[in-house]
């Protein structure tokens, strides 16, 4: 479409630039600000351009929250996660599209709801699940007697216990399991012809075969769109590892970690620490979105098959 | 020999039924083509002989093997799809040999088998391309390719031309039937589209709304369709039809004013006499015989054409229906006048109205052209005089 509309061209690009400083202006800031001295960035006038004090402070931050040990927790969390996921929600995706069996819908809307039930939602029965994730069956024995009916024959009182607080897999597994990735696998699976399906099946290939060596060689832009969501997803998390990490020397994120930077009303208001922290901890899922943009956007749109 | 025997197969979805006992036999090494319009169940019986649906009544076998339950690996049959099916991520020597790779061959002799039929097809340049990288033509080269590597008993096409265009599918058909000159692999090809079928097809099977019309050669099934639709569904334009009251074998029936005579085998003429039928005539059988008003001639009068280059088809009314009729050559007759037609006995072709059936009689030939029997020739003076109804 050939338009020719100059005074809408300059309209759009107003509102296009208008966007971009919205977006830009407080990272900027706080990149300015991760540049100066405590007392450049506690006068009342605003820098905005930078100073000269950026590795001080980066590594004022690094050490004072201990970012060595929390960076590879976080990495650790994020990575498990990403994998995780995407073979979860890939694996259940290929069951629900591609296999026809009694109740696959009630299990795609089972799947489907949690998505109305983000973790902050559920946290407290999330929590006692990761307190003991073996107490829905110790219940279940208990409440039908078979408990009590080994107490009487060998005299072992059962107690079921397997407790993920203060642990990557209690970190892990809860924001493993949500419903997100098995429905962009579900619709970009369902985009895929029925005859290639039978092409395969016709060449011999097994289920298994077909998942391995068709689906998920065609389906790797989505993964790339799932791992950056995810990655970033799960780098982000506060709550949920606030809540369930108390050996904080041994288990905590950064971004819980960040929190001790930002000073607090009786101390020193460091805030160009705080802000060189912010910067440390912003920098990995940085990096993974713009190394995977152009994957992530054709997974999007799967315009790519 | 692979051989394909298909017995009171019906196929329901639900409680919906598509299709109705079909009995099928299938000679190794024939080439047979299903012809039918969509939604006849002619791909259903395809799919089923394939394996990729189920069976829900009766029996296929392949080679005096049962194979309802056998999965579509273990059939041993290879099939080439409409939109070709082809793996996208993989190249075109990685697509034909995936049949080979599943199948566990080691990769030396893989890639040489590839190599070999991609130079029959003439892809040798090809086999490191995408197959978003190739033309239609090309992709559809690559299935069969993917089908022919891996020397399967049967071949199954799916309507494997309706997505190229013209002059490639002309091409293309020459080279499925040059193929099966070579392979001798039983095969069977589904189609709506009848002159693909004529050209290619040992024996035509025509589908109608589940149920097999008609089995036979492409010549058996243009000149002596078993049914009315057959009759309809081969040739292009389709057939005339004209329902007709039969009076007296020789004698004349006059309604609508216009009554005629038509040639046919004396032992058929007897049946009929005293009866409705239903008159076939096909618009490229007609000629225009010279006196232009003949009493004992069905007479049409054309009142527009169509130029098709090799002839003109001529539309007129006839009883309230349409009739065309094709004139071959250069000279037309005008429109709007009365032309008498000229109908050889191995053109008319008569149905039962009721059954909608070909109206046979053991020993009575009708609508053979080439081989006519001498008794037969002398048949022609016997004419059943017709009124349309």
């Amino acid at each position: 479409m050939i338009e020719r509309t100059p005074l809408l061209n300059i309209v759009t690009h107003a509102v296009l630039i208008f966007g971009a400083l919205l977006l830009a202006v407080p990272i900027w800031l706080s990149f300015v600000a991760a540049t100066l001295t405590v007392a450049e960035v506690n006068s009342p006038n605003v820098h905005y351009l930078p100073g000269g004090e950026l590795w001080n402070n980066l590594t004022a931050a690094w050490t004072r929250a201990d970012f060595g040990v929390k960076f590879m927790n976080s990495m650790i969390v994020a990575i498990a996660v990403v994998i995780g996921k995407v073979a979860i929600s890939a694996i259940s995706a290929f069951s629900i599209v591609f296999f026809n069996y009694r109740l696959r819908m009630v299990f795609f809307w089972v799947i489907f709801i949690t998505l109305m039930l983000p973790l902050e939602v559920r946290i407290v029965p999330t929590y006692a699940v990761a307190a003991n994730a073996l107490y829905p069956f110790q219940a279940i024995l208990d409440f039908t007697g078979i408990s009590w009916l080994i107490a009487q024959f060998s005299g072992v009182e059962l107690s079921l216990e397997w407790n993920m607080l203060n642990s990557y897999t209690g970190l892990i597994l809860p924001l493993v399991a949500t419903a997100t990735g098995t429905f962009l696998y579900r619709q970009f699976f369902l985009t895929i012809p029925d005859e290639l399906v039978e092409a395969a099946k016709m060449d011999g290939s097994g289920p298994f075969r077909f998942f391995f060596e068709v689906l998920l060689p065609l389906s790797r832009t989505n993964i790339a769109a799932l791992a950056t969501i995810m990655f970033v997803y799960a780098w982000n998390q506060y709550l949920w590892p606030l809540l369930i990490i108390t050996d904080r020397a041994n288990y905590s994120t950064v971004v819980m970690e960040l929190r001790r930077l930002i000073p607090g009303p009786d101390a020193i208001a460091d805030w160009n620490v705080a802000m060189a922290g912010t910067l440390i901890v912003m920098l990995p899922p940085l990096l993974v979105v713009i190394l995977m943009q152009r994957w992530f956007v054709r997974g999007l749109i799967s315009t790519e098959k | 020999m692979a051989d394909i025997d298909i017995r009171k197969v019906e196929k329901f979805y639900g409680k919906n039924q598509v299709v109705h006992g079909v009995d099928l036999n299938i000679q190794d090494g024939e080439f047979i083509v299903i012809l039918g319009p969509s939604g006849c169940g002619k791909s259903t019986l395809l799919r089923m002989i394939a394996g990729l649906e189920e069976i829900s009544n009766g029996e296929i076998s392949i080679e005096n093997t049962v194979v309802n339950q056998l999965e579509p690996r273990e059939r041993g049959c290879a099939m080439v799809f409409q939109n070709y099916a082809l793996y996208p991520h993989m190249t075109v020597a990685q697509n034909i040999g995936y049949a080979l790779k599943v199948g566990g061959m080691r990769k030396a002799e893989r890639m040489q088998k590839v190599e070999a039929t991609a130079k029959s097809l003439g892809l040798d340049q090809l086999l490191d391309r995408k197959p978003a990288q190739l033309s239609g033509g090309q992709r559809q080269r690559v299935a069969m390719g993917r089908a022919i590597v891996r020397e399967p008993k049967v071949f199954l096409f799916d309507e494997p031309l309706s997505n190229l265009d013209a002059k490639l599918r002309v091409q293309m058909r020459l080279e499925i039937r040059r193929l099966h000159r070579t392979l001798k692999a039983t095969s069977v090809f589904v189609t709506h589209d009848q002159v693909e079928a004529m050209s290619l097809a040992d024996r035509l099977v025509v589908m109608n709304a589940g149920r097999i019309e008609q089995v036979g050669t492409p010549e058996e099934v243009y000149h002596a369709p078993a049914s009315i639709y057959v009759g309809g569904f081969i040739g292009s334009p389709a057939m005339n039809f004209l329902p007709c009251g039969v009076s007296d074998c020789g004698t004349f029936a006059v309604i609508d004013n216009t009554s005629f005579r038509l040639p046919v085998d004396p032992e058929i003429g007897r049946t009929i006499a005293g009866q409705s039928v239903i008159v076939g005539l096909r618009p490229e059988d007609l000629k225009i015989a010279p006196e232009a008003n003949d009493p004992n001639l069905l007479t049409v009068a054309f009142d527009f054409s169509e130029e098709q280059g090799s002839g003109r088809l001529m539309h007129g009314r006839l009883a309230g229906r349409d009739f065309v009729l094709h004139s071959a050559g250069r000279h037309h007759p005008a429109p709007g006048a009365p032309c008498s037609l000229a109908i050889g006995a191995e053109s008319v072709h008569l149905f039962d109205p009721t059954t909608e059936k070909r109206i046979t009689v053991a020993g009575a030939k009708t609508g053979q052209t080439g081989t006519l029997p001498a008794a037969f020739q002398k048949t022609s003076d016997v004419t059943v005089s017709g009124a349309i109804q």
